[in-house]
């Protein structure tokens, strides 16, 4: 019985790792066919990194998501402060805003904000607005601030209002009593949903299709519209380097963290004693 | 009173925000879908919703809902295998396979789906491997099953995930007491470890089912021209022939469609986790 769980797990296992393998030998494959072998090449990669639109893709992809991260870092930690603070009607009022964007599936997000952004530009015609960078970056705080108040809500509950309190009383402004008071206890709440806004932000692509324009293209964006053209190794090997990069990230991020733990254990265990 | 004021001051840009970037547009949609353009006005019309129910697009809207349905059945029938053995306390290093199945997560969605072309494609390996044994070759991509495939590769993990978070947090004295009381295997699982698993069951069904019935690039990519999604069809009124209009209504039908099912399963949930309680 042992063995049939064990065999069905290294199934299941294969079934989820074939097609990334598949797809990462064939990126060193000579030939341009995608199921014969034509000998090891690394040609795919130096064209990959002499492709212009490739490498602006990527900075595209790098600066949204960090931007848009940052943004919804400062937008968010904001607006859950002042959500934790309200009375229940209105803070039943916010929650339910702030779960539009989670349940909505992604393509109506896509085509709502496409649908404003163009309603804006007809009205400020004399503007003469395009979608691009901006209005990408836009869309993506907007998928983002979201996931920052519901990883900073829960801290600030778990936080003791009178803190806050009994710094403005001993004369502190309100920015600074946040700064001095709250902000380091809701710290790795706002981090954790930072963190997740950029991967979000990174592996968007529905509401990024709808939403830039005028050449402006993330990696997503360029990735599909290659796709779409069929076959070509070029993909295989920014695929390749994207899996290894992801790998090496949460290698060192579990790194970090199980050292952390350890830490941890070890000042409980001192603590003890 | 005024503690709490500059607390509350600190919504307001966010309150700003959502306005514009939440409300406004989805009520451009509604707009948009509630209106026909004739002589290059928007005129108030119910036109659009009728014509989303002529013969050609209820057919869309059925694939959708089918396809979206064996993928998540699919997902469950293979998942829950997995999910139970990883829970069971027979293998060390549970949380290592875990992170195995979770690790084709952190690749991009597209790219894990164009993964598939080179396998399924006529002259690819797949195919390849089957004239190699003297097997004849099949006609996968581009059908109905390339994209059901596709469903269930991408979002197996999000079947698995919360199955073995119940399961393993199950009090496993609750199986020896039913094995003592003489249950064997069969009963235990289905009487016991089956209905215990509910809510995991249902976050998992929600969770592979939404992003089904809502996609457009796995049809896209996978399917062929008989696999035409409720997304493929409203990314194509947006971008190929700009009848904004009926592709608002779609978009509509849609988000009314997911806005159900999640209040259904949030609420079924409920009654599972109240349940399980007892």
């Amino acid at each position: 019985m042992k063995h049939l769980k064990r065999a069905y797990l290294a199934l299941m296992i294969v079934f989820m790792y074939a097609p990334i393998i598949v797809l990462m030998v064939f990126s060193f494959n000579r030939s341009k066919s995608r199921a014969n072998w034509g000998g090891f090449t690394l040609g795919w990669y130096s064209e990959l990194f002499k492709d212009p639109k490739i490498l602006s893709a990527l900075y595209t992809t790098l600066s949204v998501a960090v931007l848009s991260a940052l943004i919804a870092a400062v937008l968010g930690t904001a607006a859950a402060v002042g959500i934790d603070s309200m009375k229940s009607r209105g803070r039943r009022i916010m929650m339910t805003v702030t779960n539009i964007p989670v349940v909505n599936p992604d393509i109506v997000m896509g085509v709502s904000l496409m649908l404003l952004y163009i309603f804006l530009f007809n009205a400020f015609s004399f503007l003469r607005l395009q979608l691009g960078y901006a209005t990408l970056l836009l869309a993506h705080v907007s998928f983002n601030v979201p996931y920052v108040i519901l990883s900073v809500l829960p801290k600030l509950r778990r936080m003791d209002d009178h803190l806050f309190e009994a710094a403005l009383d001993l004369g502190a402004p309100p920015f600074k009593s946040f700064y001095k008071v709250i902000l380091p206890e809701i710290m790795p709440g706002v981090v954790t949903g930072a963190m997740l806004a950029f991967t979000m932000s990174v592996d968007d692509f529905v509401v990024s299709f709808f939403t830039t324009g005028a050449g402006v293209e993330n990696l997503s964006v360029l990735i599909y519209s290659m796709a779409r053209r069929g076959i070509n190794p070029k993909i295989n090997a920014l695929s390749t380097l994207m899996f290894a990069f992801v790998l090496i990230l949460l290698y060192l991020i579990n790194r970090s963290d199980t050292s952390k733990q350890r830490k941890g254990e070890r000042e409980l265990n001192e603590a003890d004693y | 009173m005024l503690k709490g004021s500059a607390k509350r001051a600190a919504v307001a840009p966010y309150v700003i925000w959502s306005a514009l970037f939440v409300i406004i547009p989805i009520l451009l949609v509604i707009y948009y879908s509630l209106t026909m353009e004739t002589d290059g006005k928007l005129v108030f019309s119910w036109a659009n919703y009728a014509r989303a129910f002529q013969p050609t697009y209820i057919d869309v809207m059925l694939r959708s809902g089918r396809l979206a349905l064996i993928s998540t059945a699919a997902c469950l029938l293979i998942g829950y295998p997995v999910a139970y053995i990883m829970a069971s306390r027979e293998f060390e290093n549970r949380s290592f396979l875990l992170f195995l199945f979770l690790v084709p997560m952190w690749m991009n969605f597209l790219l894990r789906t164009y993964s598939w072309l080179a396998l399924l494609e006529n002259n690819g390996i797949l195919n390849t491997f089957l004239s190699g044994i003297g097997l004849p070759k099949l006609a996968l991509l581009y059908t109905n099953k390339a994209v059901v495939l596709g469903m269930v590769y991408n979002f197996l993990p999000f079947m698995i995930l919360p199955i073995y978070t119940v399961l393993k947090k199950m009090d496993h004295s609750l199986i020896e007491a039913a094995q003592d009381l003489g249950a064997d295997s069969r009963n235990v699982f289905f009487r016991l470890v089956l209905p215990l698993s509910t809510p995991g069951v249902i976050s998992g069904i929600t969770m592979v089912f939404m992003p089904a019935v809502t996609t457009f690039i796995i049809s896209d990519l996978l399917g062929g021209s008989k696999s035409m999604l409720i997304g493929n069809l409203i990314e194509q009124q947006f971008m190929k022939v700009s009848d904004w209009n009926f592709g608002s209504a779609m978009s509509m039908i849609l988000m009314g469609v997911v806005l159900v099912l999640f209040t259904v399963f949030t609420m079924v949930d409920k009654d599972g986790e109240g349940g399980a309680l007892y």
